[in-house]
C-alpha cells in the first residue's frame, strides 16, 4: 500500500478515507465544492485537518487525534508533488531552472540537477524550451514543463488538480497522452471533471459529494453503472432509481420498465437503471404499438440544450439526444409533454 | 513604455485641470525659486568646503548603513506580517508603522529614553562601556527608526499581491521554508524590495528632527547634510542653497530609481498572472 489516508475537517464538512496502491492512479470526481481540492490540500500538507492520519509508504504524513495535537509533517517533508490547473511556473526562472528546482532543493549539485531536469524535459518533449522564461510559453507548453517539474522532484505520490482544465481543447489530447505515459506505474491522484481523463488515466475512480465518498471502484464499473446522479451525469447516462420486480423494475416515479439485469436480482431489491440518452427516442403522442420490449415514459420538457449536432431534451427524470430536425418537426418547447421510449436491452439494471 | 496614444474619452472637467496646475506649481515653484538663488560662481567651492564634505560623506555613510539595517530587519518583519496570522497582528502592524506619522522629534526623544545614558537599554550598554547617544551610531539608529516603515510597508504589500501559490508549489517540490524564501519569495518581490530600500534611503538621507534630538550636531560625527544646511542658513545662506541643490539632485535620482523599480514590478505582476 502506498497511501493510507483518513481525515476529518469539520469546517468544510469533509470526512474522507482513501487508499492508493503502489503504482495506482485514482481519479477523484465530484461537483464543485465537493471537497476534491481539500483532499489534495490535506495530502500535500497545505491544509490541516481537525483529525485523522495518513501514511505514505513508511512515512507518517500526519497523525492527529480528536483532541488536537499529534504529528504533522510539513509539505516539503512529504514526498508529495502537486500539479495544479495553472502551471504556476516560477516566473523568474527559466524552464530548465524550474524543472531543476526540486532536485536542487533536495541538495543535488547544480550540474547533476540540470542534467536530470534536461532528461525530464526530454521526457515531456520540451527540451527546445529549456532556456525560455514562463512568460514566453503557451499554456500547453507551460503545463508540460510543470509536469516535468513535478516529476523531477521524484515524489512518492503525484497529485494532479484538474491539470487539463485551463488548456485549449486543441492541446489537451497531447498532454493527456503524455500523462498516460508518465502516470503508468506511478502512484497518483487526479482530480478531474472530464470522464475521458478518468477513462484514460485512472485505474480506479472515487466520487466525492458533500465532502464524502459516495462511490468508488474500477473506472468502468463506476461510470457505466453509476450509483449517484452526479456520476451518471458525468458519464452522460440517464439514471433511474427503483425497485426490482420479476424481470422488470418499478421506478420511484411509478413506471414499470423492462430492463436487462447485469446479475440476478431478487424482487424488492433496490436497483438503478442506466440508459444512454442517444438510445432514447421522443414522440409527442403516446406511441400506438404496445411492443413489450419497448419502454415508454411520459414527461414534461424542462430543458433543451444543444450538444454538438444533437439536442438534449430533458424531463425531470429522463434525457434524450435527438436531432435538431426532430425537435423542430415535433415542435418541442419547454413544458411540452413528450413520450420517451427506449428498448429493454438498452436499459441496464444493477443493484445499488 | 508609456503609451502616448490619446484615450478615446477623457472626461476630466476643466476646473480639475486648473486646480491640478495650481498644485503642480505649488510643488515646482519653490524648487525653481531655490535654483535662482544658487551662487553658481561659488558653487563648487561651497559644496567642497571641509564642513560640507564632512556632512555629505557622513550622510551617505549613515544613510547607506541605515538602509542596510532596514533591509535586514524589514524583510523578516514584512514576511511575518504578510504571511502569518496571530492575535494582535493588526495592532502590531500599526505600531510598527507609527514612525511614519510620528513627528521625528518625538522619535528622537523616544530613542533618547531607550538608548540614552539613562535610557531603558542605554544603561546596560553604558555598563559595557558603549555610549550610543550623540555618536554616529545614534545617527544610524535615528535614520533606521524613521525609514524602516517605508520598507516594511512596500514589501508587505508586494508579498500580499504575489500571494502564496508559488510558495506552496515550491514546498511541495521539497524545498524547505528558507529555500522557498530565498529562491522564490524574495526574487518575486525584488522590485518592491528595491523600491522600498530606495525610499528608506531617501528618508534616512533627509532625517533631521530625530537625529538632532538623539544624536546632536557634531561636525564629522553626527552633523549630517540636513543639519549642516540648517546651521549654514544662519551664517552662510549661499552654502545652504548649494547643499540643498545637492539634496534635490539626489532626491530626483531616488524618485527615478524607485519609479523604475515600480514599473518593472507591475510588469512582472502582469506577466505572472
Amino acid at each position: 500500500m502506498t497511501l493510507e489516508f483518513a481525515a476529518v475537517l469539520r469546517s468544510r464538512g469533509f470526512a474522507v478515507q482513501l487508499t492508493v496502491a503502489a503504482g495506482e492512479t485514482v481519479a477523484v470526481l465530484g461537483p464543485n465544492g465537493a471537497g476534491k481540492s481539500t483532499l489534495l490540500g490535506v495530502i500535500a500538507g497545505l491544509i490541516r485537518p481537525d483529525s485523522g492520519r495518513a501514511r505514505l509508504n513508511e512515512r507518517v504524513l500526519f497523525d492527529l487525534g480528536e483532541r488536537g495535537g499529534g504529528r504533522w509533517s510539513r509539505p516539503h517533508q512529504r514526498g508529495v508533488s502537486l500539479l495544479a490547473q495553472d502551471a504556476l511556473l516560477f516566473p523568474h526562472l527559466s524552464a530548465l531552472d524550474n524543472v531543476a528546482f526540486g532536485p536542487r532543493s533536495a541538495g543535488v549539485p547544480r550540474a547533476e540537477s540540470d542534467s536530470r531536469a534536461r532528461a525530464w524535459l526530454e521526457r515531456v518533449d520540451a527540451v527546445d524550451l529549456a532556456g525560455r522564461k514562463p512568460a514566453q510559453l503557451s499554456g500547453g507548453q507551460a503545463q508540460r514543463i510543470a509536469v516535468a517539474r513535478a516529476l523531477a522532484s521524484e515524489p512518492d505520490l503525484l497529485l494532479l488538480d484538474e491539470p487539463m482544465a485551463a488548456l485549449d481543447v486543441s492541446v489537451a489530447p497531447a498532454l493527456r497522452r503524455m500523462l498516460r505515459d508518465v502516470l503508468r506505474d506511478r502512484s497518483a491522484i487526479i482530480v478531474t471533471h472530464d470522464v475521458l481523463d478518468a477513462f484514460t488515466l485512472a485505474d480506479r475512480v472515487v466520487v466525492l459529494e458533500g465532502g464524502r465518498i459516495v462511490d468508488a471502484g474500477p473506472t468502468r464499473h463506476v461510470l457505466e453503472r453509476p450509483s449517484t446522479t452526479f456520476a451518471a451525469g458525468l458519464a452522460g447516462l440517464n439514471r433511474l432509481a427503483g425497485t426490482a420486480d420479476t424481470e422488470s423494475v418499478v421506478t420511484d416515479a411509478g413506471d414499470r420498465l423492462r430492463v436487462r439485469f447485469t446479475e440476478p436480482v431478487a424482487p424488492g431489491v433496490r436497483v438503478a437503471v442506466a440508459v444512454r440518452p442517444a438510445l432514447v427516442a421522443i414522440a409527442v403522442e403516446a406511441p400506438a404499438s404496445d411492443d413489450p420490449a419497448t419502454n415508454v415514459v411520459a414527461g414534461h420538457v424542462i430543458d433543451l440544450e444543444t450538444r454538438g449536432d444533437l439536442v438534449r431534451v430533458r424531463s425531470g427524470t429522463l434525457a434524450a439526444d435527438v436531432t435538431p430536425g426532430r425537435v423542430a418537426d415535433l415542435d418541442v418547447a419547454l413544458g411540452t409533454e413528450v413520450w420517451f421510449s427506449f428498448r429493454a436491452e438498452d436499459a441496464l439494471a444493477y443493484p445499488q | 513604455m508609456p503609451s502616448r496614444r490619446r484615450p478615446a474619452y477623457a472626461g476630466v472637467p476643466g476646473w480639475v485641470v486648473v486646480v491640478a496646475v495650481v498644485g503642480a506649481a505649488f510643488v515646482v515653484l519653490p524648487l525653481v525659486a531655490m535654483v535662482t538663488r544658487v551662487n553658481w560662481a561659488e558653487f563648487v567651492p561651497l559644496i567642497t568646503s571641509e564642513s560640507s564634505v564632512d556632512a555629505l560623506w557622513l550622510s551617505l555613510r549613515t544613510s547607506l548603513t541605515a538602509t542596510a539595517l532596514c533591509v535586514l530587519l524589514g524583510v523578516p518583519m514584512a514576511v511575518v506580517l504578510a504571511r502569518t496570522d496571530f492575535w494582535g497582528q493588526k495592532i502590531l502592524r500599526s505600531l510598527v508603522l507609527l514612525p511614519l506619522v510620528l513627528p521625528p522629534v518625538v522619535g528622537g526623544i523616544a530613542l533618547l529614553y531607550t538608548f540614552g545614558r539613562r535610557g531603558l537599554l542605554g544603561q546596560s550598554f553604558e555598563a559595557l562601556g558603549v555610549t550610543i547617544a550623540f555618536s554616529t551610531t545614534a545617527v544610524v539608529l535615528a535614520q533606521t527608526f524613521v525609514a524602516l516603515p517605508f520598507l516594511v510597508l512596500s514589501l508587505e504589500g508586494a508579498l500580499r499581491t504575489v500571494g502564496t501559490r508559488y510558495e506552496a508549489v515550491g514546498a511541495t517540490l521539497g524545498a524547505r521554508p528558507t529555500t522557498v524564501l530565498r529562491r522564490i519569495t524574495l526574487p518575486l518581490v525584488l522590485p518592491a524590495l528595491v523600491s522600498g530600500a530606495v525610499l528608506s534611503f531617501a528618508r534616512a538621507l533627509g532625517e533631521f528632527g530625530a537625529t538632532l534630538t538623539f544624536a546632536g550636531s557634531l561636525q564629522g560625527v553626527t552633523r549630517t547634510l540636513p543639519l549642516e544646511i540648517y546651521l549654514q542658513r544662519e551664517t552662510d545662506p549661499d552654502a545652504a542653497v548649494a547643499l540643498s541643490l545637492v539634496l534635490v539632485v539626489v532626491a530626483v535620482i531616488v524618485v527615478a530609481v524607485a519609479h523604475q523599480a515600480g514599473e518593472s514590478n507591475g510588469f512582472r505582476r502582469r506577466a505572472s498572472s
